[in-house]
């Protein structure tokens, strides 16, 4: 019964995120000049954002739809606002079910959502759907960002979906440990948070592109994008804030549990070698960024590289090879 | 290796004779420790890991690189010379990770150096402009004298350096210095990262393990010797002597099951002996039997049928099998021989066609119609096993090398053993009447189980080693070193004769890393410094 709730809810979510999508499509494609036109004008507002402490300096914001528009300009009223507005309402219907479906499927099995690759990713993309919100929350200027957080997100609940869906059942005793939900959980948020950190990252080179003149297609994205400085800050934030989390949970919590159910606190099963790869190509990102002879367009892409590592243990170490993180029954 | 955020470069030296080797090799020391250089590792270590993930790894499955030996016969013998079945171990991975620390290294003890001068310095002086620094307080004015002032400054600056000077020109300055934490951490960490690698290649030395599978019951405990592993392997520096001494016997196995045959736990009762003192205990997937000097980890389980054997002359041989589960729901596959039986009494020969063996499938729940290929759930409803009887020469005294768990192929290919009959399901008690006159009967199951036995006395350094890196990772990427200056100057009327004690206040201030809540807590700073009151 709950494990039904869960599927339907799950449906539920896919879509809403796809509308969100459609929304955050709908005004970049028809979007009028105003909207560039007026972050123009106002750079000021920009560089109080991207010199933003923890809490912003203007009013507090009530609502992230109340406040896309900003305090200062005039509520934009055009279509495509409100096509924005519409799909951050719809994000918001597409967390909401996305929390409903991991929280039934939590009832339904009695445990926490964490038993198989599955679940699994319906909690780390729940994780990184809740950082997003959070960070509209605080930042609404970064709004136009959503179309490219909502289709990793149906990309990935999508895959989870339809490649790795698997029926309620109890955990099986390698996973009956506390250190199941202590690794698990660090690996998990940390994850999330690095699988939103890319959109800020990707950003970055598309407006840094856009900035320095180039027009073709991928680069003309960038134009709508906010200012490189602020998604250059959004995206070590992010990171930094992840990298020691999943230093804890991979490479700390992960060896302590594996010690006491394998007998070895490190073996190279292929889990572990995606995570350490992972965790090298981070420290590489952190390392770059914090050298001022490295180019931060050379910083962003290895943060680029990063995700990519994390999508190869999410997906491609669960599906192509054999391990003993084989938990997932994909197939 | 992270970047000193204001690294000033050394003063050039006077020209000196160079010497050309030594000169190359300051040269490629200062290439090797240079952030370039340690990006480029760090990102050759990433690449260089991930064949080990996608090759089978001696380390890892030694059954799936013979496998792909099989499967690959031209392909597999070059990636092995190139060390690509033992990735983590080969020369090139090696020389990576190596070159990287040896960076590192090269890295951190300079910056040691300078952190500990730094943190035995005092803060700087005020610089001359302060409205020159990215943040900067206008002169304002304060009714202390600027020597009170100044105290009052320095009071107010909680977990700062400070240090007050006092200039010819009668004005004040207080430098102040935070965050040198950042520093603390970012070092930390990279030693810590040291030590890890250090322990890792001293549990390589002086750790061991052993593995095998144990069958219940008294007659088949083992104790801590190498010869009763059937997969060992000991550090460069531990002897076979040095294993801790003591025997392990399983008395009972436990595991549970959903209805759809989940597994929801396993539990082995065990008695380990070791000084002569013997102790019940037990243990679980998670929960090891730690032992003096070496852990037991349960890795598996599985059941082993009871055959016994009774040759036409009356002869009793009871073997206990261990099967090898092939599926989840524990459909076993196993092989038991008889080749010491039907050795005639009176003249102590044996008939050439007299040794037998058996192939079986064991399910601890059959299905209730044919065919009978696989058990329906894991535990013992309704035990059977289905044996596929051979009769012949079984070629174990021309001693080939022989695997328990297989027939001889070679004998039945050449025909020396032959199939007898079709295969017979037997249930607990049953017999099967061979054509010679012997007879097999199933006498019912043991529980076995597989275990790893291992020692690795350097686990609690990389435990501290990898929490202190931690540790040291979250200061360095919280930390924010910042400096604040103030100059108190004599105000206006106080040199003009007016009433003394009136000093002027400017401030200014240089964060040191980057840090974008700076000019809140400059504002604050200030803000706090100039409601300090003098005492």
């Amino acid at each position: 019964m709950m494990e039904e709730l869960s599927n339907q809810l799950l449906v539920v979510t896919v879509l809403a995120y796809l509308a969100a999508m459609i929304g955050h499509a709908a005004e970049y494609a028809f979007g009028t000049r105003s909207h560039v036109g007026r972050a123009a004008l106002r750079p000021e507002a920009e560089l109080a954002y991207a010199g933003a402490p923890a809490t912003p300096p203007a009013a507090p914001v009530v609502s992230p739809v109340a406040a896309a528009a900003g305090p200062a300009a005039p509520r934009d009223t055009t279509g495509a606002a409100w096509a924005g507005r519409a799909a951050v309402a719809l994000y918001a219907v597409g967390v909401a079910a996305h929390t409903g479906t991991v929280v039934t499927r939590g009832l339904a099995a009695g445990r926490l959502t964490w038993g198989n690759m599955y679940e699994y990713i319906l909690t780390a993309t729940l994780i990184a759907a809740v950082v997003w919100a959070g960070v509209l929350v605080r930042r609404p200027a970064l709004r136009h960002l959503g179309l490219y957080v909502s289709l990793v997100l149906v990309v990935l609940i999508g895959a989870a979906g339809m490649v790795a869906y698997t029926p309620v059942g109890p955990l099986v005793p390698a996973l009956d440990s506390y250190w199941f939900v202590i690794h698990v959980a660090a690996v998990m948020i940390s994850s999330g948070i690095f699988l939103v950190g890319v959109v800020p990252a990707t950003m970055y080179l598309l407006r840094t592109g856009y900035d320095n003149g180039k027009r073709s297609f991928p680069y003309t994205l960038g134009r709508r994008a906010p200012a490189a400085a602020l998604l250059e800050r959004l995206t070590f934030r992010m990171h930094a804030f992840a990298f020691p989390i999943w230093t804890f949970g991979a490479l700390i919590a992960g060896p302590i549990w594996a010690e006491a159910s394998w007998g070895r606190y490190w073996g190279w099963d292929p889990k572990e070698v995606w995570a350490f790869i992972s965790w090298v190509v981070y420290a590489g990102y952190l390392h770059a960024r914090a050298t001022p002879s490295v180019k931060r367009t050379t910083a962003m892409w290895i943060a680029i590289a990063g995700f990519v590592t994390m999508l190869m243990n999410l997906f491609g170490v669960n599906l192509f090879f054999e391990g003993l993180h084989s938990y997932a029954d994909a197939g | 290796m992270t970047a000193v955020d204001e690294r000033v470069e050394p003063a050039p030296a006077p020209p000196r004779r160079p010497n050309r080797l030594l000169a190359s090799l300051r040269n490629g020391w200062r290439q090797l420790t240079s952030m370039r250089t340690a990006l480029v590792l760090l990102f050759l270590l990433a690449l260089a890991a991930i064949p080990g993930s996608l090759l089978p790894q001696r380390g890892v499955n030694r059954e799936n690189v013979g496998e792909y030996y099989a499967a690959h016969p031209d392909l597999a013998p070059t990636l092995d010379r190139l060390g690509f079945f033992e990735v983590y171990a080969s020369p090139w991975f090696s020389a990576i990770y190596l070159l990287l620390f040896t960076s590192l290294i090269g890295c951190v003890l300079p910056r040691l150096a300078e952190h500990v001068r730094a943190l035995r310095s005092v803060p700087p002086d005020a610089p001359r402009n302060l409205a020159r620094l990215p943040q900067h307080a206008a002169p304002a004015a304060s009714d202390a004298a600027p020597a009170d002032a100044a105290a009052a400054i320095a009071r107010s600056l909680r977990g700062f350096r400070t240090r007050v000077r006092e200039h010819a020109d009668g004005s004040w300055t207080v430098g102040a210095e935070k965050g040198y934490a950042k520093e603390t951490g970012n070092l930390l960490f990279h030693v810590a990262l040291l030590a890890v690698l250090v322990g890792v290649g001293f549990g390589s030395w002086y750790g061991w393990h052993g593995n095998r599978l144990v069958v219940a019951g008294a007659d088949k405990a083992f104790c801590n010797t190498l010869q009763q592993y059937d997969e060992s392997g000991l550090g460069a520096r531990v002897q076979p002597a040095d294993l801790p001494p003591f025997c392990v016997q399983l008395d009972t196995f436990d595991a549970t099951w959903t209805e759809d045959g989940q597994p929801t736990s396993f539990r082995a009762d065990v008695t380990v002996e070791s000084g002569g003192a013997a102790e019940q205990r037990s243990f679980s997937v998670n929960d090891p039997l730690r032992l003096d000097g070496a852990s037991v980890y349960l890795l598996g389980n599985g059941y082993a049928p009871i055959l016994r054997f009774t040759d036409r002359y009356g002869q009793q041989l009871t073997r206990v099998v261990p099967f090898l589960p092939t599926d989840s729901l524990q459909t076993a596959e196993g092989v038991a021989m008889f080749a010491d039986v039907n050795v005639d009494p009176a003249t102590g020969r044996q008939p050439a066609d007299a040794q037998w063996a058996f192939e079986g499938l064991y399910m601890p729940t059959v299905r209730s119609q044919p065919p009978f290929t696989s058990s329906t759930y894991p535990g013992e409803r309704d035990p059977a096993v289905m044996l596929f009887a051979y009769r012949g020469d079984l070629g174990l005294e021309v001693g080939n090398p022989a695997s328990v768990y297989q027939l001889p192929r070679g004998q039945i290919d050449r025909g020396k053993l032959k199939p007898v009959g079709e295969g017979r399901l037997l249930r607990p008690g049953e017999a099967w009447q061979l054509a010679d006159g012997s007879r097999i009967e199933f006498a019912g199951t043991r529980r076995w189980i597989t275990v790893s036995v291992r020692a690795n006395p350097a686990q609690s350094l990389l435990l501290v080693g990898s929490v202190a890196g931690l540790a040291g990772l979250m200061l360095s990427l919280a930390g924010r070193r910042r400096r604040v200056f103030f100059r108190v100057t004599p105000a206006g009327p106080a040199a003009a004769g007016g009433p003394a004690g009136v000093s002027l206040i400017e401030a200014g201030g240089l964060p040191r890393t980057d840090y974008p809540g700076f000019a809140d807590e400059f504002d604050r700073l200030v803000a706090a410094a100039r409601a300090e009151r003098p005492e």
